[in-house]
């Protein structure tokens, strides 16, 4: 499944994407120096194909849903895990802008929970060793869906935890991973049965096909020892980045530190210094990384204060949204009665 | 010296599963001519074509463009020299913008940007479509595509063109845009093609290829009247050429079947109807 | 009309939004990823109660669509799209977040609920500027953009002929499953073995298309290298302009929740 980037903190996020960064661009470097040149329209029209496979359902035997196929393990068998993991970011980054998938910030979520353990962990590690020399076509299809489980299994694991570490939404750790795991153990072979079926294919009908990929796999131990370092560096500089950031995010300890400084004395009354105060308070979190909830902030449900004041506030908070969406909606409609003329005009 | 000559001596191709897709195929296609490549589906026009610029080497026979002899050495000089628009516009047109896709043989050159730039619009200028430079290829019709098809060939300034199936596919409109512009040219021409009304049209010399044989070479016209070799290398006369359904309903020639002779053996018969 | 003619048309259209001539359109890109970058990072680093300071930054998708000329409805249609997986996680909040945050009147608000519409605004304001930002820009300009702030090459090559084919194999695709359809009298989606079949045909034909474009670069001089001349964009002032004024809105919204402050005023000068 795609992160979204309603569910993602600027410290996620930005980790992953900056790991995502990293390995394509080793994956680029790669393919620079060991690639044939045949690989660059084939992965251009393999990114499109699995694009259009994706959109082709079948019918799950008994369950009456229905499902389709993923394509980031069939990328990496066909196009071994640099080109496939290429191929697979590029495919995630025109969902991402043309659907609005996942979305921009959640891009470098998607393309190394879709693109990093098929490509770089079930082909290689599983699927590759289970396979063997001189590769049958059931032990293809043995091979493929096994791999294609792992693969998701680590696959909805990230999402998991990067969904857990952004806060943004409230689900517990252990029983988010139960309901993940779970889910995705069933996507994974159904995900493994249509890719098998689609090797299988290949398998009877262009068996050369299969074989061009496995002559090229990564054998040398160079490329998997820099694949190695990158990641080391682009781990490194998701932690620098994570503990920049990662104050910003809502955690237990902050809640703490909000009740705190609360309970510390700060006045909750509505007066102007309070206010003042309160936007200082605001402005200064985004440094310190000392944020406190907002709605919270002077309200905690433990400290009387009186309904009033509350009406008050939420009143305001009500009244300055609404304010606000109007004169969004006015702004739009201005422009666009200046704009209309020249806009559409020069199409015409 | 000449670079406008093919000259194609006892070239035999066996594709790695042992099928012999070309077998002593010779022939000389001299400075100017259009010359039509026709034959059934697998007689092994495609394969002959992709030896024309070295894509394919040849099993045993060469193939001589200009007075070189086609050589791994060469290649680079030899793709400049043999243009080939091949059948479907949507594989030869890639890049994202009609601009770039002509552009892209020049830049391979090693083009300076300016001369480039003069070169794709001279090209584009050649096929009627310099207005559509700035479009992506996927928003263009058939016929544009393949027109603009042909200006990412003709950009490289080609002495010999070759052209795989340049009608297929096209309206009506198109199909004669496509022929009008092939007409107006000067290079040497090579073109495959299952549309013989073309050919008659288009060509004043028609090869005949079966079973990766040379069956026939000689003057179109002589080789679309000869219906017994037609009919053997499973072919038919040019449209142009058989006897009007309308006018004559019961002599129209019915595949697969012998073909009926029709009452003038040269069928260019000018009525109105 | 099948599901899949759908988001095949879905797509070409939002590419067609992008050969429009506005002002907008002829920025240069990189002032519009970076603009757009600068909208997410700000939006989602609000904390998971926040609602109505995000309110404001609605201005930016309004302003770019009325003042471009996009069709609001389409656009908001590809929004909802979006919202319901982004919801799928979101509306556990609820249950999780029970904490009494705030009142309305006599209703006391659950934490959870507030999230739960944070993540809505979040979600809505995301996606809006990421198919804003292709429609105003379209893919391989932004694709030229990103080479340009550092995307390595054979990462934009890639990006390019993967677009250039998805039109094509769509097309494909969309042929290949009609045809299907046109013969399975009702029974709807393909049996497993079927798509086996039918995926299996379509990628060896796809891997055929391959060598045939391989083919057509080499017969135009291809060597592994793309040179690319592309017109040059410049970053002007009007660039500048924009991705600054945008950008110091954005944080300045950040930093003071205006619809509080609006409110409150508003509010007082009531009382």
């Amino acid at each position: 499944m795609h992160m979204a980037d309603a569910l993602v903190s600027p410290a996620v996020g930005g980790a992953m994407w900056a790991t995502s960064a990293a390995l394509i661009g080793y994956c680029s470097a790669q393919g620079h120096k060991h690639l044939d040149e045949r690989k660059v329209p084939l992965m251009g029209v393999l990114g499109a194909f699995v694009f259009t496979a994706q959109i082709i359902n079948f019918t799950i035997p008994a369950t009456g849903s229905s499902g389709h196929l993923g394509g980031g393990l069939l990328l990496a068998i066909l196009l071994g895990p640099s080109a496939a993991f290429l191929t697979i970011a590029s495919v995630l980054m025109v969902q991402a802008l043309f659907f609005a998938d996942g979305g921009l910030l959640a891009l470098g979520c998607n393309i190394f929970n879709l693109g990093f353990f098929p490509a770089f962990f079930a082909y290689p590690l599983i699927y590759r060793k289970l396979i063997g020399r001189n590769p049958g076509q059931s032990s293809m299809v043995m091979a493929t869906i096994v791999a294609a489980v792992v693969s998701l299994q680590l696959g909805s694991l990230g999402v998991v935890l990067q969904t857990v570490a952004s806060g943004v939404s409230a689900l517990p750790f252990k029983e988010f991973l139960l309901l993940m795991q779970s889910i995705h153990l069933a996507i994974g072979v159904v995900e493994g049965v249509a890719t098998a079926l689609v090797i299988a294919f290949i398998y009877r009908a262009r068996p050369e096909t299969l074989e061009n990929v496995s002559r090229v796999k990564p054998t040398a131990k160079r490329p998997l020892r820099s694949l190695l370092a990158t990641l080391l560096a682009a781990a490194a500089l998701t932690g620098g980045v994570l503990s920049w950031f990662a104050s910003d995010a809502p955690d237990g300890l902050e809640w703490s530190i909000a009740r705190i400084t609360e309970s510390a004395g700060f006045p909750h009354a509505q007066d102007p210094e309070h206010k003042a105060l309160e936007t200082i308070q605001s402005k200064t979190a985004l440094h310190s990384g000392v944020t406190m909830p907002e709605g919270k902030r002077g309200h905690p449900e433990e400290t009387a204060s009186p309904v009033e004041e509350r009406i008050g506030k939420s009143l305001s908070g009500l009244i300055g949204g609404a304010i606000t969406l109007a004169v969004c909606f006015l702004v739009g409609i201005l422009c666009r009665k200046r704009a209309e003329p020249k806009g559409f005009g020069a199409s015409h | 010296m000449s670079h406008h000559k093919v000259e194609v001596r006892n070239l035999q191709h066996v594709y790695p599963d042992g099928t012999v897709a070309l077998n002593d195929v010779s022939f000389r296609i001299h400075h100017g001519e259009s010359v039509a490549i026709i034959g059934a589906n697998g007689a092994g026009k495609s394969t002959l074509l992709l030896h024309l610029n070295g894509y394919l080497s040849a099993t045993s026979g060469e193939v001589v463009i200009g007075d070189t002899l086609l050589a791994r050495e060469n290649l680079a000089e030899v793709r400049r020299t043999v243009g080939i628009v091949f059948q479907d516009p949507d594989d030869q047109l890639f890049m994202p913008t009609v601009f770039d896709d002509v552009a892209f043989g020049p830049l391979n050159m090693g083009l300076a940007a300016t001369d480039v730039e003069t070169r794709v619009i001279e090209a584009l200028g050649m096929v009627e479509a310099v207005e559509l430079r700035h479009k992506p290829p996927y928003h263009l019709s058939g016929g544009e595509k393949k027109r603009v098809a042909i200006a990412t060939v003709l950009s490289m300034l080609p002495d010999i063109l070759v052209l795989d199936e340049p009608t297929n596919g096209l309206d009506p409109h198109a199909r004669r845009q496509v022929m009008a512009l092939l007409q107006a040219f000067h290079h040497t021409r090579i073109i495959t093609s299952h549309d013989l009304d073309m050919v008659l049209e288009l060509c004043e010399r028609t090869i005949v290829l079966q079973d990766g044989q040379v069956m026939a070479d000689g003057p179109t016209l002589d080789i679309f009247k000869n219906e017994e070799l037609l009919h053997a290398c499973r072919l038919e006369k040019p449209f142009a050429m058989q006897a009007c359904p309308v006018c004559s309903p019961g002599r129209r020639t019915v595949p697969g079947r012998k073909p009926l002779v029709p009452p003038h053996g040269d069928g260019y018969h000018d009525h109105e109807h | 009309m099948l599901a899949i003619d759908g988001t095949f048309l879905d797509f070409k259209q939002l590419d067609l939004l992008a050969t429009q001539h506005t002002a907008l359109h002829r920025l240069d890109p990189r002032a519009k990823v970076l603009t757009t970058a600068c909208f997410v990072l700000c939006v989602v680093s609000f904390d998971r109660y926040t609602i109505s300071a995000m309110l404001p930054y609605l201005l930016y998708p309004a302003v770019l669509i009325a003042a471009s000329g996009l069709p609001f409805g389409y656009i908001l249609r590809k929004i909802l799209i979006v919202i319901p997986f982004a919801l799928v996680i979101g509306i556990f909040n609820p249950v999780f977040d029970r904490q009494v945050i705030m009142h309305v009147g006599e209703f006391a608000i659950w934490g959870g609920w507030v999230s739960c519409a944070s993540i809505l605004i979040r979600a809505t304001l995301t996606a809006s500027v990421a198919i804003i930002l292709v429609a105003l820009t379209g893919f391989p300009v932004i694709c030229a953009a990103l080479e340009k702030l550092g995307m390595p090459k054979a990462f934009a090559v890639q990006l390019l002929f993967l677009y250039r084919y998805i039109f094509v194999l769509t097309d494909e695709g969309v042929r290949t499953i009609r045809a299907c359809q046109l013969r399975s009298f009702g029974r709807r989606g393909l049996s497993l073995r079927q798509f086996g079949s039918l995926v299996g045909h379509l990628l060896l034909r796809t891997w055929d298309r391959a060598e045939r474009i391989h083919m057509a670069m080499l017969a135009r001089g291809f060597s592994g290298e793309f040179h690319t001349t592309g017109p040059q964009g410049r970053f002007g002032s009007k660039e500048l302009i924009f991705m600054g004024g945008w950008s110091a809105l954005f944080i300045v919204l950040r930093l003071y929740n205006a619809p509080q402050l609006l409110g409150g005023l508003f509010a007082g000068s009531l009382s």
